[in-house]
């Protein structure tokens, strides 16, 4: 596998790019930091290198990780990231998206440009990502994309309605794309991470099934394997879910999850 | 879980609990500033880890785990802090390399190797974690990121070695890996009768064998006093060694905390036989897989729990060569005449000091004693601790909760010298724990 990944430095992001180098894949690294991407371009050349050994196969280079600035805050850079990627990886087969911000619904009630920068980000400049990604994919017959949206998107409620709004806009493109791009080969594969102890939930309360990164990353790569078009992580939350959606609105509204 | 509001810290041992939580981010760097301490994995067994009082927030190293740079020419590498020994020795083993020196658990942080200045069963070939460390980058209490080594700011780096995350926040730890011949070890092992022997099977073994350490079955007195196990061991070559790489090994887990008579005075005393008999033949050796020889404890995870609510402490001193042939003995015999029975018992023979200024280690026999924590609990440790007075040895800060100031004073001529330098680079007093509070006089 050749993957363009944005996001891979932190959180899941990073546990998912450890184990696909792990396991022989090509990886190249966008995301807006440059130095945080080159400790993380680092991070997986080593990483990779293990497997080289242990495949000894005499290859004595451990694999190029190579990486690009990248922000889902200017779409204007995102066609240049992408090209730049495909150059170095020589044709890449995946796009994976894990980034996008995270507040709590709090702090974006009372802050508006906080909640304008976390829609835009998290919908419309990543949409506007997938469709660059989804234009070169589909140029050489396709391809995977795989699009971490949340749990958080499956329904309208309290604790979580700004940032949900945004991944259930997100979590409908990619139902969408799927539905009208799978025969041409392109496969969609929309990740929905329940609660999962990161850092970018640090300070929330974990509820009784907290995912762990590196088990969330193994469903995922599982799920890219066989283009599987929804994946909950953990697996639990498919089940919560199913709840969730089927609870009459009077009930939505009595209760605070 | 305590079902209580406020969120506690322990480490370890599970002794002391006190009120205080992590905050952990990727941006190690960023995170640490205008914090009084970091934390690894919490595998210190006393206060070390823990905020002084007060303080509400420590910050945990472990989401910063990256590996940085790694030269297989060299086996140099450098890595952010929070790195683990389990995901370090996952990558690096095999491709033909291994930590220098390794504590007897793989769930530590490069972070914590570097504060506790820690030692292993290869002490007096190795030394300790230390003197295989390059440079460290530090965020030091006026907030300030630089680099120390054995070179650059000397007084820094020494003081940072074995100083318990009081001189600063390491950020990243540059060492140097070693190269093994192949990812299993060769070990063998011998029944030994009573605490003389061991001192002796331990200095026998000493130059022979890279790795040595045994296990002492305290709760047998008069002749027998000091018996149980002497392992001996070395990287196997690639000729002994299966074809096939060591696999990971699973874990079993201690669900929650066992009731108090499960460590009790009783059953300690029958395992501690069944332990020793359990090894029939005098010796046995063979090829044993890495995780099994260097981490038997980490098979059953939250082993801790055993010990109970009330958790327990470990007392780990070293008996200097200059104290005499008698000093392990006379030091088991206070333990015993205390009524102090421990699960676990290990003895280690220690080599040269090294650059840390409070490294633990010296030339001569370290003993190290799990002890439940009861009522008498610090007597105990007081008991044990003036007879490691008498002795000239001193005590492990990484393992310890109890020990009075005064009495560490009186170990540690080193002291002086430790707290000048970090009152150099903390005028102020802004780097605590909850155990430099205790041991140090710090303010609060
Ligand atoms: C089963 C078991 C066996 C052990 N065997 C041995 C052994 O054989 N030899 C030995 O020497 N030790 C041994 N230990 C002790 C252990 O190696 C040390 O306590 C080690 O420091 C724990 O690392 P940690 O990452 O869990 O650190 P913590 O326990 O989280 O912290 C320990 C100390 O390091 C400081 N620290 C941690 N990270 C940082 C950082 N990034 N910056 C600044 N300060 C930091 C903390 O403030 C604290 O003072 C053993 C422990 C266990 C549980």
């Amino acid at each position: 596998m050749k993957a363009v990944f944005l996001g891979a430095t932190k959180g899941i992001g990073r546990a998912l790019a450890r184990q696909l180098v792990a396991r022989g894949d090509r990886l190249f690294l966008l995301g807006r930091d440059g130095n945080d991407l080159q400790r993380s371009a680092g991070d997986l050349r080593a990483r990779a290198g293990a497997t080289a050994a242990g495949r000894a196969t005499g290859q004595a280079e451990p694999a190029r990780v190579g990486f690009a600035v990248c922000d889902l805050e200017n779409p204007d850079g995102f066609g240049r990231a992408l090209d730049e990627a495909d150059a170095e990886l020589g044709g890449f087969d995946t796009v994976v998206i894990t980034a996008g911000l995270f507040a709590t619904q709090d702090r974006l009630e009372n802050d508006r440009a906080l909640c304008r920068r976390l829609l835009t980000v998290d919908f419309a400049n990543t949409v506007v990502f997938c469709e660059e990604a989804r234009v070169r994919l589909l140029a050489r017959g396709g391809g995977t994309l795989c699009v971490f949206s949340s749990v958080a998107g499956e329904r309208g409620r309290k604790p979580v309605i700004l940032y949900g709004a945004a991944k259930a806009g997100l979590t409908h493109y990619l139902e969408g794309l799927d539905h009208k791009f799978r025969a041409a080969g392109l496969r969609t594969v929309c990740v929905k991470p329940g609660f999962v102890k990161t850092g970018m939930t640090e300070g929330l309360k974990p509820p009784p099934f907290a995912g762990t990164a590196e088990g969330v990353a193994a469903q995922v790569v599982k799920a890219i394997d066989r283009g599987k078009p929804v994946l909950y992580a953990p697996g639990m939350w498919a089940l919560v879910m199913l709840v969730i959606r089927a609870l009459p609105r009077l009930v939505m509204r009595r209760i605070g999850f | 879980m305590n079902g209580s509001a406020t969120p506690t810290l322990s480490g370890w041992g599970r002794s002391p609990v006190v009120p205080g939580h992590e905050v952990r981010s990727e941006d190690l760097a960023r995170v640490t500033v205008g914090h009084p301490l970091s934390r690894g994995l919490g595998r210190s067994y006393g206060d070390s880890s823990l905020p002084a009082p007060g303080d509400a927030e420590v910050v945990s190293s472990t989401l910063a785990d990256r590996i940085l740079s790694f030269d297989p020419q060299t086996g140099d590498i450098r890595a952010e802090a929070g790195l683990s020994l389990r995901d370090l020795y996952r990558v690096f083993l095999p491709q033909g390399f291994f930590t220098p020196v390794t504590p007897g658990t793989q769930y530590v942080t490069l972070g914590g190797m570097v504060a506790a200045d820690i030692h292993g069963k290869n002490h007096h070939r190795e030394g300790c974690f230390g003197a295989h460390v390059t440079s460290l980058t530090l965020r030091v209490a006026d907030g300030r990121v630089l680099t120390c080594s054995p070179t650059v700011e000397r007084d820094l780096f020494r003081a940072t070695l074995g100083g318990m995350g009081l001189t600063g926040h390491i950020l990243e730890v540059g060492f140097r890996l070693a190269r093994v011949p192949s990812p299993w070890i060769y070990g063998e092992s011998e029944r030994i009768s009573d605490i003389d022997q061991f001192i002796h099977g331990l200095k026998e073994a000493g130059p022979r064998w890279p790795m040595t350490v045994g296990w002492i079955d305290c709760t047998s007195g008069g002749k027998r006093l000091g018996r149980g196990t002497l392992f001996k061991g070395r990287w196997a070559e690639p000729s002994e060694a299966p074809a096939h790489p060591p696999r990971p090994k699973g874990r079993f887990s201690v669900p929650f905390n066992l009731p108090p008579f499960a460590m009790g005075r009783l059953s300690v005393k029958l395992m501690n036989p069944v332990l020793y008999w359990r090894h029939l033949r005098r010796h046995q050796r063979g090829i044993v897989h890495p995780e099994t020889y260097f981490y038997p404890l980490d098979a059953l995870r939250n082993w801790n729990r055993i010990y109970g609510k009330r958790g327990m402490t470990q007392h780990q001193c070293v008996l200097p060569e200059s104290a005499g042939r008698g000093a392990a003995r006379r030091f088991l015999e206070v333990l015993v005449a205390h009524g102090g029975a421990s699960f676990l018992c290990v003895i280690k023979d220690c080599g040269p000091e090294g650059l840390g200024l409070l490294s633990f280690p010296k030339p001569g026999i370290s003993i190290a004693l799990d002890i439940a924590v009861r009522d008498d609990t610090q007597e105990l440790i007081d008991a044990l601790n003036e007879q490691v007075i008498k002795e000239g040895g001193r005590i492990y800060l990484t393992k310890d909760a109890f020990t009075r100031p005064e009495h560490f004073r009186a170990m540690e001529p080193r002291l002086d010298e430790w707290l000048a330098i970090r009152r150099k680079w903390d005028p102020e007093g802004k780097l605590r724990s909850a155990q430099s509070v205790r041991l140090f006089g710090d303010k609060p």
